[in-house]
């Protein structure tokens, strides 16, 4: 028997998870104020070049701490010189702002830190590795570093889904997840929660840019992973954190499948493209995506 | 003083129902359409008219088209510059195949190219809303991409991929000077913005409008939905399919996929946005200002004299250029047209606002 497909499926679902967490940092935005948070790729790249430059000259802990401080520092400026002007807008206006917010992410990004490909290394190892020889002839490929990334993305959403059910602050971020006006009247300042989830989004992308970082090295692509990211939202629904996930194991697993089976035939390099028509399939059977908010529409 | 409509009778339904039914407005846009038809393409010189005047044209076109979907339908897209390169390349195999076809045929050959895929992928929006359907047409984007890069029949198996528009002849004069570039692509915008004006102001713009709104109270009241926004898309799309071809047979002479990349795509939603949705006037103030700003930012550091490496201005550039928009979102989110309605609306009063 043949186990390429397997070896192609463990591959693409690999990957899939790192689409899930830059899915994720959408997710959390989403829920938590309505904004579709286009700037989530260039907040990634922002990370992971602040990550790198910091790292040239402190050590690790304290480069991680610093970024992850630049990073909040962000959710603040963002909240305080976007956000709140903003409030009570179309949706599609907070939409451009947050494109505005990527334009300008993008070019102070790489006029404070340089435009050049840095490596990033945080000492994930990143063999090829072979596992289940004893079950299956020949094992199956699979990359180590995948492997750590897929563990760290699991660890990220269980501490995030802990965090969301368990705090007092997580309990309030779901109460304005849940219903803006209702959630203020009974006392959760908007302004905050705002700010706090502007933040861990920002941490996310954080964790996101590291792996992609040191997956593709911190260079301007990483900012264009969030497209990769968009179907996967859209398959899991914007509002689920667990479509998030489930959505990124459908669209990489798809994707390397499609690519390694229709690919030939089609000319190749249609991974680009896959995805968004996928999600848009799943879409025509659930509109509100797998994991979304029934919607209900009243006139 | 200058701007009242006092004593302007309206004595007849079709002076009633005139584009511009206040005489001041009437002549104020015959002056500028004939400064810009008459006056222009002898004074301009030939960076302005090639490097600034003529994208500017084009790109309000696609602005009007954009906006006829954004702005009076409601249905948001991220795919418009997909539309423009269907438009440039079915133009282009128009003009492989069929070289003998009068150019103007052939632009709107290009058009219903893109008309026919607008409505293919305007097909999702019946079921699908909002930001779902924001995403679903980058579907489009992406395929259009993969499509003229990868299927070589549509670049007529050029080796490099990029493919060059042949000589602008319509009617057997040459269109090749850019006063010449510029007076044919005056001529088609005057055209598309007159179409739009009158389309928006009709049944087919209450429609769409009433569909924008709330799409199912439209249905309730007897509207067709399926109707309503595939029209919408394949309006929207034809327009942007033919300055898609302008751009690519006007503008740039030869080009390659990138040109349409989905940097173009935003810049459209921009433009409407900035300009002002379910606006045509904002169509162009909206694409005069993302035409003008980036070179503007351009040439600052030069002119200046701060010594900076092009890297470094392109990256300010983007800086500038993403805090404008904030900003310009921020104080007026209608859009520089509702600045300007505010404006006039002051002027009808001055000098004595009381």
């Amino acid at each position: 028997m043949d186990f390429f497909v397997v070896e192609v499926l463990i591959g693409g679902l690999l990957t899939g998870v790192l689409y899930a967490l830059v899915a994720l940092g959408f997710v959390l935005i989403f829920k938590a104020s309505g904004v579709f948070n286009f700037a989530q790729g260039s907040m990634c790249l922002f990370a992971a070049l602040a990550l790198v430059r910091l790292m040239e000259v402190l050590p690790v802990a304290l480069a991680l701490l610093c970024a992850a401080a630049i990073m909040i520092g962000l959710a603040f400026a963002i909240e305080r010189l976007v956000l709140r002007p903003l409030v009570n807008q179309a949706a599609i206006i907070l939409f451009m702002a947050t494109i505005g917010i990527t334009f300008f992410l993008d070019g102070l990004g790489q006029s404070l830190f340089g435009s050049e490909v840095y490596t990033l290394d945080l000492g994930i190892p990143k063999n090829p590795l072979i596992l289940f020889e004893g079950v299956i002839p020949g094992g199956i490929l699979v990359n180590e570093f995948d492997l750590w990334a897929a563990v760290i993305a699991g660890l990220l959403v269980a501490v995030l889904a802990v965090f969301f059910q368990r705090t007092r602050i997580g309990r309030a971020l779901r109460a304005v997840a849940d219903d803006h006006q209702a959630a203020q009247s009974v006392g959760i300042p908007l302004r905050h929660i705002w700010v706090i989830v502007w933040s861990v989004a920002g941490l996310v992308a954080l964790v996101a840019g590291i792996i992609w970082g040191s997956k593709l090295g911190v260079q301007f692509s990483i900012a264009l992973v969030a497209l990769k990211a968009l179907p996967v939202l859209m398959l899991g629904g914007l509002t689920s954190v667990p479509g998030a996930i489930v959505g990124g194991l459908i669209v990489g697993a798809g994707e390397k499948l499609s690519e390694v089976f229709l690919g030939p035939f089609l000319g190749g390099g249609i991974e680009n493209w896959f995805a968004y028509v996928l999600a848009l399939l799943f879409l025509l059977v659930r509109p509100q995506g797998l994991f979304g908010e029934r919607i209900i529409e009243r006139v | 003083m200058i701007y009242r409509e006092a004593g302007q009778f309206r004595t007849s339904y079709a002076a009633d129902q005139a584009v511009f039914p206040v005489l001041q407005d009437r002549v104020f846009v015959w002056a500028i359409a004939l400064f810009a038809f008459v006056v222009v393409p002898f004074a301009a010189s030939e960076y302005l008219l090639r490097a600034i005047l003529v994208p500017f044209l084009i790109l309000a076109i696609a602005a009007i088209g954009l906006n006829l979907l954004v702005g009076y339908c409601g249905q948001i897209s991220l795919g418009s510059a997909a539309f423009m390169a269907v438009g440039a390349y079915a133009s282009y195999d128009v003009t492989v195949h069929l070289p003998w076809l009068n150019l103007l045929l052939v632009f709107l050959i290009g058009g219903l190219c893109a008309a026919a895929a607008g409505v293919v992928f305007g097909l999702p929006s019946l079921r699908i809303k909002g930001y779902y359907l924001a995403v679903a047409t980058l579907a489009a984007q992406f395929f259009f991409d993969w499509l003229f890069i990868r299927i070589p029949w549509f670049t007529d198996y050029a080796s490099s991929g990029s493919v060059s528009a042949p000589p602008l002849r319509i009617f057997g004069l040459s269109f090749e000077s850019p006063a010449g570039r510029y007076l044919l692509c005056l001529g088609l915008l005057t055209m598309t913005a007159l179409v739009a004006k009158n389309l928006v102001r009709g049944r087919m713009g209450r429609m769409w409008m009433a569909t924008r709104d709330m799409d199912i109270a439209a249905e309730i009241i007897g509207i067709r939905p399926l109707h309503a926004k595939l029209s919408a898309f394949a309006i929207s799309s034809f327009i942007i399919g033919v300055s898609g071809a302008l751009w690519a047979f006007v503008h740039l002479g030869s080009w390659e996929p990138l040109a349409f990349s989905i940097d173009r795509s935003f810049a459209l939603l921009f433009m409407v946005v900035i300009g002002g949705l379910g606006s045509i006037l904002g169509c162009f103030l909206g694409a005069a200002f993302i035409t003008i700003v980036p070179i503007f930012l351009n040439q600052v550091p030069a002119a200046l004299g701060i010594p900076l490496s092009t890297a470094m201005v392109s990256h300010l550039e983007f800086m500038t250029f993403g805090t404008l928009i904030v900003f310009f979102l921020i104080v007026e989110p209608n859009g520089l047209a509702r600045l300007w309605a505010i404006g006039r609306e002051k002027l009808r009063l001055w000098p004595f606002p009381h």
